[in-house]
């Protein structure tokens, strides 16, 4: 799960992480409001969107009185930002963040993220602050320090002197307010159970002070039951409608280009099939893993969602039944087809557990839609033949 | 002979009297794993399956002399799990559970390396030596006995390619289904070895996914030390690029994980890599010479 920026200051403050003061608003007028109450006379107008890239994209804007913060946050909100991480339909704008103007000197990154590799947090640290930090890996890697934090020790002090070193922080009041601030993001990592922490850029003001002017923050969806204050701050505007339907019914869902949709028990052989549609000639209308629990519901809100998407032209179910039992899902998806007005050929691949019994239920039903295959080439084959009107 | 798991090998179960554990340990017993007794805390003393109860892994050990533990706890406790089998001395923990939090596994695992104890898993179906044990929720019957061994991220996928494999008139030796979590116990570099080693196996399926990269951690390890050969699958070629918010992750690994990066780095490493999971046994019988 991630969250806004907003949202991960808050978090770091928590934590002694400096950041400049800011507060969120949903228009214009609470933007100006804002604005007053944080005084002086620069502002920066942050739109609040899950993606990177927001400043290229227009959503990060200077405003240096109340009235250019009103102008600015009325273009914002509303907008859709497009940005190298939102992909081309970009991302509506909700919310935006008032955050008071900083005196920047220099730019620099810092992220904490699981290396693994070495199976244990790294904290990433770069001079190169503000540019594509992935840019920066590829172009030069050198500009990158790494330090690995084994959980068992924490974060010592030769941590610390290895960022600050690394840096070239020379002066050693600058090394100690960094080594601070490192050392409070880490924990920030650690106690929140966050799968990546990003602050790009991490700046530093004239006065020699290190800010948070950015954070992004995700975390292990895996252990969110024990932070109940974090899922608090997921927004599901930012998720994607079917996505999030999907996994309502424990299915897995993401939507692709392509024209024949998949219904498929676990994520490997999902991305398998889409893998074989492919390579014989058709598309892949989406991943769908249906995981362990295949039945006549599951199956029923699968092909529903599936065929929302008016491109789908074939659906291809692929079973591997290893404890879910085929004579069960081929009655499943029996039902399925009484319950969801089908208007696609289904093709109908079920293997293991039982499989001789599913092909027979199948076969006595005798629908006129649902063609069996008999192994997964065969039923790609057949899926892809089908989409084409073959 | 096999890797890890034979009809010798004894088994206990950690959440032997939950539901799935229940469930599972029951096939298992059918398949002709020697489970031999199970942990349930304050159930000490019961029998369920036919088989003793243990309040703890440590008093397990000692009465029944297992060496390994089938552990399907809920994902909170998965970690205490695993840390309580390595003090008590067991040798391999095949941890079945799914959506354990990865900073208690990154403790658990650092612990039971600590211990010496191997982990295969979390989020993973088990290991299997076919036609002798299982220890695991994959479908038993489609694993018939034969000189192929197998490694995969992906459960689902471990039984698409075992069962073309013994379609094409092969069989496997044994299975391993090392899940595709962020941390997890032996991973291809620690089992390639083993099969190796066996002289009861002639080829190795190795079935890996997109993301990180263990899979070209094992295209160099083939390349220096694997003379056997080896068939590969990677899946995820037509996964589109995710939409992530940071880039982090990928810059530690140095690459972003694709499948065709992947896929490059083994055939480079002189493996057998096919396109589709539908080509898995078309390849091994290549590989191997008709049947």
């Amino acid at each position: 799960m991630n969250i806004h920026e907003y949202q991960a200051k808050q978090i770091f403050a928590k934590y002694g992480v400096p950041t400049p003061r800011g507060i969120v608003a949903n228009t214009p007028r609470q933007a100006v409001l804002n604005a007053q109450e944080l005084g002086g006379n620069l502002w920066v107008v942050k739109a609040q969107i899950h993606a990177g890239g927001r400043g290229l994209g227009g959503g990060v804007k200077l405003a240096r009185s109340l009235e250019e913060v009103e102008k600015l946050s009325n273009e914002i909100l509303g907008m859709t930002l497009v940005t190298h991480q939102t992909g081309p339909e970009g991302k509506l704008v909700q919310k935006v963040y008032i955050e008071e103007g900083a005196d920047i000197k220099d730019e620099l990154y810092l992220g904490v993220v699981l290396d693994r590799a070495r199976e244990m947090p790294i904290i990433m640290a770069s001079t190169e602050g503000g540019m594509e930090i992935e840019k920066v890996a590829e172009e030069s890697p050198e500009k990158i320090i790494k330090v690995a934090v084994d959980p068992a020790i924490g974060f010592q002090g030769f941590h610390g002197r290895e960022l600050v070193f690394g840096l070239g922080i020379t002066n050693p009041d600058e090394q100690k307010k960094f080594i601070k601030f490192a050392a409070a993001l880490y924990k920030v990592y650690m106690e929140n159970d966050a799968e990546m922490i990003e602050i790009n850029p991490l700046i530093k003001t004239g006065a020699g002070d290190f800010l948070a002017l950015d954070g992004k923050m995700g975390f292990d969806d895996s252990a969110l039951g024990r932070h109940p204050d974090i899922e608090d701050m997921r927004d599901i505007s930012e998720e994607d409608p079917d996505e999030r339907e999907a996994s309502q019914y424990g299915l897995s869902y993401v939507s692709l280009d392509g024209e024949i949709g998949c219904m498929v028990n676990g994520a490997g052989l999902a991305m398998g099939t889409m893998d074989t549609i492919n390579y014989m000639g058709g598309t892949p209308a989406n991943f769908l893993d249906v995981g362990g629990k295949a039945n006549a519901e599951t199956v029923a809100k699968g092909f529903e969602i599936i065929l929302k998407n008016p491109k789908v032209k074939a659906i291809f179910v692929n079973i591997f039944g290893g404890i879910v039992r085929c004579d069960r899902i081929a009655n499943g998806i029996l039902e399925a087809t009484k319950l969801v007005n089908v208007h696609v050929p289904v093709i109908v691949r079920l293997d293991g557990t039982n499989a001789p019994e599913a092909a027979e239920i199948l076969k006595n039903a005798n629908i006129p839609n649902v063609i069996a295959a008999t192994d997964l080439a065969d039923g790609a084959a057949k899926a892809v033949a089908a989409a084409k009107g073959e | 002979m096999s890797i890890l798991v034979n009809k010798d090998t004894k088994v206990i179960v950690q959440g032997f009297t939950g539901k799935e554990g229940s469930f599972h340990a029951e096939q298992c017993i059918a398949y002709g794993t020697k489970i031999v007794g199970g942990v349930t805390p304050n159930k000490g003393g019961q029998e369920h399956l036919g088989k003793p109860v243990f309040n703890t892994v440590k008093e397990a050990v000692e009465a029944t002399g297992a060496t390994v533990s089938m552990i399907f706890v809920p994902p909170a406790f998965v970690a205490d799990a695993v840390m309580e089998a390595a003090a008590a001395g067991i040798e391999l923990a095949v941890v079945i559970t799914e959506g354990a939090p990865v900073r208690d596994m990154q403790a658990a695992k650092a612990f039971a390396v600590k211990h010496g104890m191997k982990t295969i898993g979390p989020n993973c179906p088990g290991i299997i030596t076919a036609e002798e044990c299982k220890i695991g929720i994959m479908p038993g019957m489609i694993f018939k006995k034969g000189r192929v061994g197998l490694i995969s991220k992906s459960g689902t996928l471990t039984y698409e390619g075992a069962n073309q494999v013994c379609r094409e008139g092969f069989g496997i030796s044994t299975a391993v289904g090392i899940g595709g979590d962020p941390i997890i116990g032996l991973s291809y570099k620690q089992l390639l070895p083993m099969f190796e080693a066996d002289p009861e196996t002639d080829a190795i399926v190795m079935i890996g996914e997109i993301g990180g990269d263990l899979e070209i951690q094992a295209a160099a390890f083939i390349k220096e030390n694997i003379k056997k050969p080896v068939v590969a699958f990677i899946a995820g070629q037509s996964a589109p690029k995710g939409k992530r918010m940071g880039h982090a992750g990928a810059i530690v690994s140095g690459g972003a994980g694709t499948a065709a990066e992947k896929m490059a780095a083994l055939q480079a490493a002189g493996v057998k890599v096919v396109v589709s999971p539908a080509e898995i046994g078309k390849a091994v019988a290549e590989v191997l010479g008709k049947k």
